[in-house]
């Protein structure tokens, strides 16, 4: 146990260069800006002195470094200042967008994985049939699919020609009202609350966003799945197992899936990774009212405290997220020590 | 390269032969490489060869379906849109191949500097690469275009920095597991200096798998880059541009006007598939045991 936690502090402390990585390089993105920010917030009116003034009360005539010292105080503090276009902290802005992403992003990944998994565990199996093959074709298709043309083709052909989903306007028709927030997710708070004709709803509006996710995520789930369940099913221990007589079940999953799942892991994280960028393409198609559609907004606004926000939250939320799966390794795997990595 | 079949007696030995029983074992790798040469056909020529100008417009002639005129139909401006599809692909080819050249040029330098010296800077190379990493790579693109500017220069510049970890991961490994190599301790011993052992010693070696990624990363890149344009990033109307093209017919797909997102979407579609299916196909040439 005492090399367990050992392992696990070891993990912890390899996440602190990366953290302060990510607040340097966001650091540097901020200060990056285009033309002299002083400039940009005095507005068009402002003359020499004002400018000055916004300068200093910006904090932006003191040398770099003390610049950023200043910066991660503000980090530290919670403060990644202020947007331009709502006049709301950013933080405040991002929490209560979060959830709608979330929201999207988890069901997306859930619906994903029940599809891919079993396809990729199948294609193993039985490697050269024809689940093998629709699992090739849907791998090399699914990674060459550009998500905001998925989401579109698939409004024009479950909104416009066929009417079975809702127009692609946000979380909710304007018929019915939000759920009472308890936690940002619309399907659960409907729910909590006991009101089913809003929950339907709200699946109905998640539907066509979460299949456009799940497309895109589908492949490299599904190929991982496929290459280390082949890997696992030619190892010694499952000849063995076959050999001593075991059901064909127990050889496949309790031995051979067992041992496929950690690079499958793995890939999740990755797949996390893209997921959160195409995540933006997305919520701008369907008018998600999430953090990605946000960061557009901004973008188009020019609204930077926003976008470098945004671009900070994100690094944050998949460090995290790589943590987490790094940890949860331990949970799959007990021989896994974290010094092998 | 051997001859990895094994069966030496009817085929003569040597890349070549290797390549030509790859392309008849798997015609999918022959169809990409023909796809892929009707794509460079039409970034060469195809602003030459369109019935149309691609930025004329014509209000009369708006939203018209495919027909005998307009292949692919019109747009809301009346602008043809099969003419605009082809005359991006230069433009959606050109980000990508700079933007890939790039960061293999640089990825390159630093894996190869960092697996041949190993130290303190293969310690802060993986530091800094972790870093980049760290962030979802098409929301760094985002914030770096944002920070430097919203041109099609630093479109490239965005997708070259996301892209090159990999290089430099790619070419680290396969250099230093060759740095105390036997070819590689001759040439030193010859009189080669550290740089021309490095070079055109060891580094050629990092080539196969290089191009293996290269073409995998390329579809990526048009991707990447189209996403960008998709949110109003980079490419600016009325430049023909496939990602900005869908966008624009994003807004009349909901009154049925399929045709205005559909082909540029295709077409898009289409090249990644295409540089994807060369990748695999490349693999099965470079490692035939690596296939999957």
């Amino acid at each position: 146990m005492v090399g367990r936690a050992r392992a696990i502090g070891i993990r912890l402390a390899q996440t602190v260069p990366v953290l302060i990585g990510v607040v340097v390089i966001s650091f540097i993105l901020t200060r990056a800006l285009p033309g002299d920010p002083a400039v940009y917030f005095a507005g068009a009116m402002a003359d020499e002195a004002s400018i000055q003034q916004v300068r200093e009360a910006l904090g932006l005539d003191k040398p770099l470094m003390t610049q950023f010292v200043l910066y991660v105080g503000d980090l530290a503090r919670g403060d990644l200042g202020r947007s331009l276009s709502t006049g709301q902290p950013v933080l405040t802005d991002l929490a209560m967008r979060l959830p709608a992403s979330l929201e999207l992003t988890l069901s997306a990944l859930i619906l994903s994985c029940l599809i891919a998994i079993p396809l990729g565990v199948l294609a193993a199996v039985r490697q050269g049939s024809w689940i093998d093959h629709l699992c090739r074709v849907l791998v090399t298709a699914g990674v060459s699919l550009p998500t905001f043309f998925t989401g579109i083709l698939l409004v024009y052909v479950f909104y416009y020609l066929l009417g079975l989903a809702p127009a692609p306007l946000g979380r909710l028709d304007f018929l019915y009202f939000e759920p009472p927030r308890v936690t940002g997710f619309y399907l659960i708070d409907s729910l909590l609350a006991g009101d089913l004709e809003t929950f339907a709803a709200a699946l109905r509006q998640l539907a066509l966003p979460t299949i456009t996710l799940a497309l895109f995520t589908l492949a490299p789930i599904a190929r991982m799945t496929r290459a280390a369940m082949l890997q696992a099913l030619s190892s010694d221990y499952i000849r063995t197992a076959r050999a001593a007589g075991l059901s064909r079940g127990k050889v496949v999953f309790g031995y051979g899936f067992r041992n496929a799942l950690l690079p499958v892991v793995t890939t999740l994280g990755m797949v996390f990774s893209f997921v959160l960028g195409a995540n933006v393409l997305v919520e701008k198609v369907f008018a998600w009212p999430g953090i990605g559609s946000y960061a557009v907004e901004a973008l188009v606004a020019s609204d930077y405290a926003a976008v470098q926000g945004f671009v900070l939250a994100m690094a944050i939320l998949f460090v995290t997220l790589n943590l987490i799966i790094d940890l949860s390794y331990a949970l799959i795997d007990p021989r896994i020590g974290f010094d092998t990595k | 390269m051997t001859d990895a079949t094994g069966i030496p007696t009817r085929k003569p030995d040597g890349a070549g032969a290797h390549l030509i029983h790859v392309l008849r074992e798997n015609p999918v790798t022959l169809l990409s490489f023909g796809m892929f040469a009707f794509f460079l056909l039409q970034a060469f020529f195809g602003a030459y060869l369109v019935p149309h100008d691609p930025l004329a417009t014509n209000a009369a002639n708006a939203l018209q379906p495919p027909n005998w005129t307009h292949w692919f139909g019109t747009d809301n401006l009346g602008r043809d849109v099969f003419s605009r599809v082809v005359v991006a692909t230069r433009l959606d080819l050109t980000i990508s191949v700079l933007a890939v050249a790039i960061s293999f040029v640089i990825g390159s330098v630093l894996g190869a500097v960092a697996g041949y010296w190993g130290g303190w800077i293969d310690a802060v190379l993986n530091r800094v690469l972790d870093t980049i990493m760290a962030f979802p790579l098409f929301v760094l693109a985002m914030g770096i275009v944002a920070a430097l500017g919203n041109t099609v220069e630093n479109i490239i510049y965005a997708t070259a920095l996301i892209n090159i970890p990999f290089y430099a991961r790619l070419v680290r490994a396969e250099v230093n597991i060759r740095r105390e190599a036997g070819f590689a301790l001759a040439a030193r011993l010859s009189g080669n200096s550290h740089f021309r052992t490095l070079a055109f010693h060891i580094f050629p070696n990092a080539l196969p798998p290089m191009m293996v990624q290269v073409s995998l990363n390329m579809g990526w890149a048009i991707l990447n880059a189209a996403g960008l344009s998709f949110i109003g990033l980079g490419v600016r109307p009325p430049t023909p541009e496939w990602g900005i093209m869908v966008a624009e017919g994003a807004n009349f797909i909901i009154s049925g006007h399929w045709w205005v997102a559909l082909f540029p979407g295709l077409w898009l579609m289409l090249a990644v598939f295409t540089f994807n299916l060369m990748g695999d196909g490349l693999r099965d040439i470079v490692d035939p045991r690596r296939r999957t």
